[in-house]
């Protein structure tokens, strides 16, 4: 289908709906956190709008520093875990029958309905030691006595990895869906064992989609702000938390906004940088 | 035995059943057509062969050697796919030797094998590209030299040219061809196109839609002796005409007595047959000529395109068609009277 170039005014109209909808709900909203980010606070009141520095310079401490790039850390940590279970399992998923496929997106898809509150008191429980998994492995004699895990890195590393594997499988769907099914069957014929055409051939050809995919997971995770509360020690806080603290609890909004476009800005230059490193020559080596 | 044996080979997909009992004995550096209308089970066959399907029954042996289990990455049997299922991440080099790193060869001779191959399939120079850059003749190439790259015990084509237009569709047909005799490669090629298949096949194995092989032989074979009404109906066009056995031999067929040379066994005197005439055996004289094997009728449409001319009789309310060059053209136009002559080498009794 070739469509025709709009030509005057009236045929532009229909751009206006999205460009209105991005310039409410986006442009004006951080166009305000931008320019409250330069303003000056005022102790015991809001802001006022003078223009400053002054919380950019406030930024550069070891606390901000060492959040930063927690936050940062985990939320690729997570991503590279959902992305390795998430892509066999996208995957085996695509080639199964249609109806049992059906199944598993029904139950990924009901996952996305709890709430984070939901997911993260269920994995406290879980990993706690009165009712917690460590009783059953105490049961199967892995294990000499119940312990606590949560809270602590690891219960953190499961309740971000599990709010984020939904939409890791939704996202991988689609290109693994498309993907010719003669292609590991060619490298079948080619001498390839099916584990080496999975590395050489799926992963291979499938390269930008998982780097796409974990860009995504990684940002979603970025926003994480309630599972570092109840799944963490105050030690894996995430910059969410902090920046929820300065403006609520703190009321130092200027500061909040300065962190937030900072971080921001942060995790863009990081995005971008993945982008670019997927895109390597055309055709070129996996 | 030298060659692929199939042995009673059965395949279902739930109950639905895809190859019905083929027994097969393919010789080696014969190119092979499997045949038929789509649905007929002759890609699942082809599977079979290249071990990505299991038979539900059956054994396949090579020079022997019983296969049934081998998985396919240990065949060593090149394959090239209906969707040519070209690696779209790797160059043309790197997909023509992706069978090579598999089995560790060193970097040099990959590329000098991949060149050679190149060479062969008359893309040289093309190595360094994508496969984005290629036409769809081009990826053919590649397609067919990656699938020679790993030296094949057997080489197996699923429907390749389908995806080419018509014109050079041909002549990949006729290069591939000779490709196949300058290496001597036994070669199964799977199409639902009998002119394909005539094209290209020393041997061909037509299948039905009762998945089931209905006739193997040469192409002339079967063009000129097809066994049943499946085959003279699907390879090329046929007349077919239903008579009935006399005692003398003879085919009664509208009311006149039709010689025929050969009866398939098992025809009984008073039983009922089904006769296939060939279009371009039927000479057509105008007006009425009594005579052996003279059917007598009248012309209802003439198609001339040129090359050839059809013309379709009614002979008694039996429609009847022949097929003539332009050098031999009878000088016939439609509600003419016209005699059709059928030979008797040229009726083909049907079994039935």
């Amino acid at each position: 289908m070739i469509a025709e170039r709009p030509r005057g005014a009236l045929a532009h109209l229909p751009l206006l709906y999205p460009a209105a909808g991005l310039i409410v709900f986006f442009v004006i909203p951080f166009g305000i956190m931008l320019a409250v980010s330069f303003f000056r606070r005022e102790p015991g009141g809001f802001y006022a709008a003078e223009f400053s520095l002054a919380n950019y310079a406030n930024l550069f401490t070891a606390l901000f520093g060492r959040v930063l790039a927690f936050s940062l850390f985990i939320s690729a940590f997570c991503a590279l875990l959902c992305v390795g279970a998430g892509f066999p399992f996208t995957y085996l998923l695509t080639r199964m029958p249609r109806p049992r496929q059906v199944v598993w997106l029904v139950i990924l898809v009901s996952v996305l309905s709890l709430s984070a509150v939901i997911v993260a008191f269920a994995w406290s429980i879980m990993l706690s030691q009165t009712a917690g998994v460590s009783n059953l492995f105490v049961r199967l004699g892995l294990l000499a006595e119940p312990r606590s895990w949560s809270p602590g890195f690891g219960a953190l590393v499961c309740g971000m990895a599990y709010l984020a594997f939904p939409y890791t499988v939704l996202v991988l769907y689609p290109p693994l869906a498309r993907l010719d099914p003669h292609l590991p069957e060619a490298a079948r014929t080619l001498g390839a064992s099916p584990l080496r055409t999975f590395f050489t051939v799926v992963v291979g050809s499938l390269r930008r989609a998982i780097i796409a995919t974990f860009v995504m997971v990684f940002a979603f995770n970025l926003g994480t702000y309630l599972l570092p509360q109840i799944l963490g020690r105050p030690q894996h806080w995430t910059l969410s938390v902090l920046i929820t603290d300065e403006a609520i609890y703190r009321s130092n909004l200027p500061l909040a906004a300065a962190m937030a476009v900072f971080f921001m800005v942060v995790s863009l230059a990081l995005v971008g940088l993945a982008m670019l490193g997927g895109r390597g020559r055309p055709g070129g080596e996996a | 035995m030298p060659g692929l044996y199939l042995e009673n080979i059965e395949k279902r997909f739930g109950g639905v059943v895809a190859v019905r009992d083929v027994t097969l004995g393919l010789p080696h550096g014969r190119l092979v057509c499997f045949l038929g209308p789509s649905g007929c089970g002759k890609t699942t066959l082809l599977r079979l062969i290249a071990g990505l399907e299991r038979p539900s029954r059956g054994r396949i042996y090579l020079d022997d050697e019983d296969i049934t289990d081998q998985p396919a990455h240990r065949r060593r049997f090149g394959m090239v796919f209906q969707s040519l299922a070209l690696f779209p991440h790797l160059t043309v080099e790197e997909n023509i030797a992706y069978s090579l790193k598999i089995r560790s060869v060193a970097a040099g001779e990959r590329r000098r094998r991949a060149e050679e191959l190149l060479e062969l399939v008359r893309l040289p120079g093309y190595g360094g590209r994508g496969i984005s850059q290629l036409s769809g003749g081009q990826r053919q190439r590649v397609a067919i030299a990656r699938a020679l790259a790993i030296e094949p015990r057997l080489f197996l084509l699923d429907e390749p040219l389908s995806a080419l237009d018509a014109k050079l569709r041909e002549e990949m047909q006729l290069e591939l061809r000779l490709l196949q005799q300058r290496l001597g490669i036994t070669t199964i090629l799977v199409t639902h196109d009998q002119r394909e298949a005539m094209t290209l096949a020393d041997w061909i194995v037509v299948m039905g839609t009762d998945n089931r092989v209905h006739q193997t032989g040469t192409p002339l074979e079967i063009y000129r002796k097809p066994a049943d009404a499946f085959v003279a109906g699907f390879i090329g066009t046929s007349n077919l005409l239903r008579g009935v056995l006399g005692e003398d031999g003879r085919v009664a067929v509208g009311g006149v007595m039709l010689r025929v040379e050969t009866l398939p066994a098992g025809t009984v005197p008073g039983g009922e047959v089904t006769l296939s005439v060939r279009p371009e055996e039927i000479p057509l004289l105008p007006g009425e000529r009594p005579g052996e094997n003279h059917l007598p009728g009248r012309v209802t449409f003439v198609r001339d395109v040129g090359a050839s001319i059809e013309i379709h009789l009614d002979c008694g309310g039996m429609p009847l068609v022949s097929a003539s060059t332009p050098k031999n053209r009878p000088d016939l136009r439609q509600g003419d009277a016209a005699t059709a002559v059928l030979p008797p080498s040229a009726c083909v009794v049907l079994a039935a």
